[in-house]
């Protein structure tokens, strides 16, 4: 009797986030995948019937170039994180805990900023009346023509200005629990700094740079505002195609055709990471560690 | 031994990339040129100007309209959420789980579409309830793991001394484990409010005409508009965030 009663009141905890959540979350992610088999309707909707139009469209040829340059700037965009989240995410460990608190929260606000207003600030330095380009020609480090917006380099620099700040709370939570005593008693056994470095700390943080990769690549994949604002036609990504085919020529199946191929893409890094979790024969997993 | 000072250095370098844009942003929002580039002195007439824009306003009731909403139904279901993660290690709360924690892992564009997609299928007219549907659906997981990291040092065994003592289920609940999660659930409201306020691209898929929000009306004017009232209104925004992170700061600090 109380053993019934007890899941009785677990299902009451449970149920309504999770038809919720399988409403509004699972079933709609099911539907794309659906959807891409659907053909289109005059009216911008979905027709009834099934098709393979929109496979035979995804062999755009301009596709390829896109979907490389989304993996590409992505990967960039990772590396770049983690080389600089890992410097920051130790010193901020190894810091007193009144300055470690400050430190934390100095990282945590950007997070708080709105995502369009960070962006624009950067859209505005790179403007050609702005500031860094002024700067850039006076060191005469550019020439006065060169336009730094509307370009790959320009998506790269706001996609690390964005994601920073999700590597560096990973690894800087792994690097708070590592016990600095192995770096110690590495270099007293006569390793150099940067080798104490790289076989002891680094090795210790693992799980949290595993982490740091995951919450940076996979935003990172599906990044769109981004491109729309500073990149242009030659800094396109996948993204911006999914949106224009929704708000340009809505065409929702093919929309949906270029989704289900990202959520693909968004699945294999998960997976692998599932995977290398898997080895590591600990109770605690990577995906649920602080994000 | 000497400890390298390149950590410090980079960390400085990192912080300052952080915070020089969106202080150059502030400062121009006061300056008077309509071009950032010179300095013409100090002013407040894009503050006044935004104060006329019509659209600016409307923008505003909707997304607190859909914050206020979405926060109210997603604390409820975050929280109920939160209580059966934590009261109980079974397989379906390893599902349950699993339902909760993707959201946040996947990239928002796909959560928008495949909500269009879902909307369009089932033939939902887009609109403020549709923003709301999907408002309620990405705040509910950011909620569950904000009250569940509450839940982690919370003492289980103050509720069955109120059942032992001979409170119901009703009493319990709201006497005891309510106010005793009241701090977590505030966070996670707080939490749930802002994201609500400041989505962009899920909103920016399941709007429909006349149910344009402000992050929404800030995109047109980015693409659009004129550079010194997106100044104004950036640097408004910026200090509610301010005063909301200082005020849920408090709010988890202070253990109970």
């Amino acid at each position: 009797m109380k053993k019934q009663n007890a899941s009785l009141s677990e299902w009451l905890a449970t149920l309504p986030s999770l038809i919720w959540l399988t409403i509004l979350f699972l079933i709609p992610t099911l539907i794309v995948f659906a959807i891409t088999f659907k053909p289109a309707d005059p009216f911008g909707g979905i027709g009834s019937g099934w098709t393979l139009e929109t496979l035979r469209k995804l062999r755009n040829p301009n596709y390829p170039a896109i979907i490389w340059r989304t993996i590409w700037l992505s990967i960039v965009t990772t590396t770049i994180c983690i080389i600089l989240a890992t410097p920051a995410g130790y010193f901020i460990a190894r810091l007193k805990q009144r300055w470690r608190q400050i430190f934390l929260l100095l990282v945590i606000v950007p997070f708080w900023i709105s995502f369009l207003v960070r962006i624009f600030a950067w859209k505005v330095l790179l403007h050609p009346e702005g500031l860094v380009k002024k700067v850039l020609v006076s060191f005469r480090l550019v020439q006065g023509d060169t336009s730094l917006l509307y370009n790959p380099e320009a998506v790269l620099l706001v996609m690390v200005y964005t994601f920073l700040p999700f590597a560096i709370l990973p690894i800087y939570a792994a690097a708070e629990k590592f016990d600095f005593r192995l770096v110690e008693a590495a270099r007293d056994l006569g390793a150099h700094q940067l080798q104490a470095f790289f076989k002891v700390f680094l090795p210790g943080i693992r799980r949290g740079l595993l982490t740091a990769i995951l919450v940076v690549f996979i935003p990172a994949l599906g990044s769109y505002v981004i491109p729309d604002i500073v990149g242009g036609p030659n800094a396109e990504m996948v993204g911006n195609k999914i949106a224009q085919r929704v708000f340009v020529d809505r065409n929702l199946p093919q929309a949906s055709g270029l989704s289900a191929f990202l959520i693909l893409a968004v699945l294999l890094p998960m997976v692998a990471v599932l995977v290398l979790q898997g080895r590591e024969k600990k109770a605690t997993p990577i995906i649920g560690e602080e994000a | 031994m000497k400890r390298s000072r390149f950590p410090m250095i980079v960390t400085g370098i990192v912080l300052l990339f952080f915070y020089l844009p969106i202080l150059v942003l502030v400062i121009n929002s006061f300056n008077a040129s309509r071009f950032g580039s010179t300095w013409e002195g100090w002013s407040l007439q894009w503050y006044a100007r935004l104060y006329q824009q019509e659209e600016i306003w409307h923008a505003l009731r909707n997304t607190l309209i859909i914050a206020f909403t979405a926060t109210g139904l997603s604390v409820i279901l975050g929280s109920t959420a939160a209580f059966a993660l934590h009261r109980y290690q079974t397989r379906l709360q390893r599902i349950h789980y699993t339902l909760i924690y993707t959201p946040l892992v996947v990239p928002e564009i796909l959560m928008g579409i495949s909500l269009l997609l879902f909307f369009a299928a089932t033939g939902m007219e887009l609109g403020l309830f549709t923003i709301f549907l999907a408002h309620v659906t990405f705040c509910i997981s950011y909620v569950a793991l904000v009250v569940l990291g509450r839940l982690q040092d919370f003492d289980y065994s103050i509720v069955e001394a109120a059942q032992d003592l001979g409170a119901n289920w009703w009493e319990t609940t709201w006497r005891v484990l309510l106010p005793l999660l009241a701090p977590g659930i505030v966070a996670g409201g707080l939490l749930a409010f802002t994201l609500s306020i400041d989505d962009f691209v899920i909103t920016f898929f399941v709007a429909g005409p006349g149910s344009t929000t402000l992050p929404i009306r800030i995109y047109s004017m980015i693409k659009h508009g004129s550079p010194p009232l997106i100044n104004a209104l950036s640097s408004i925004l910026l200090l509610i965030t301010f005063v909301a992170v200082w005020f849920s700061q408090r709010l988890t600090e202070e253990k109970p």
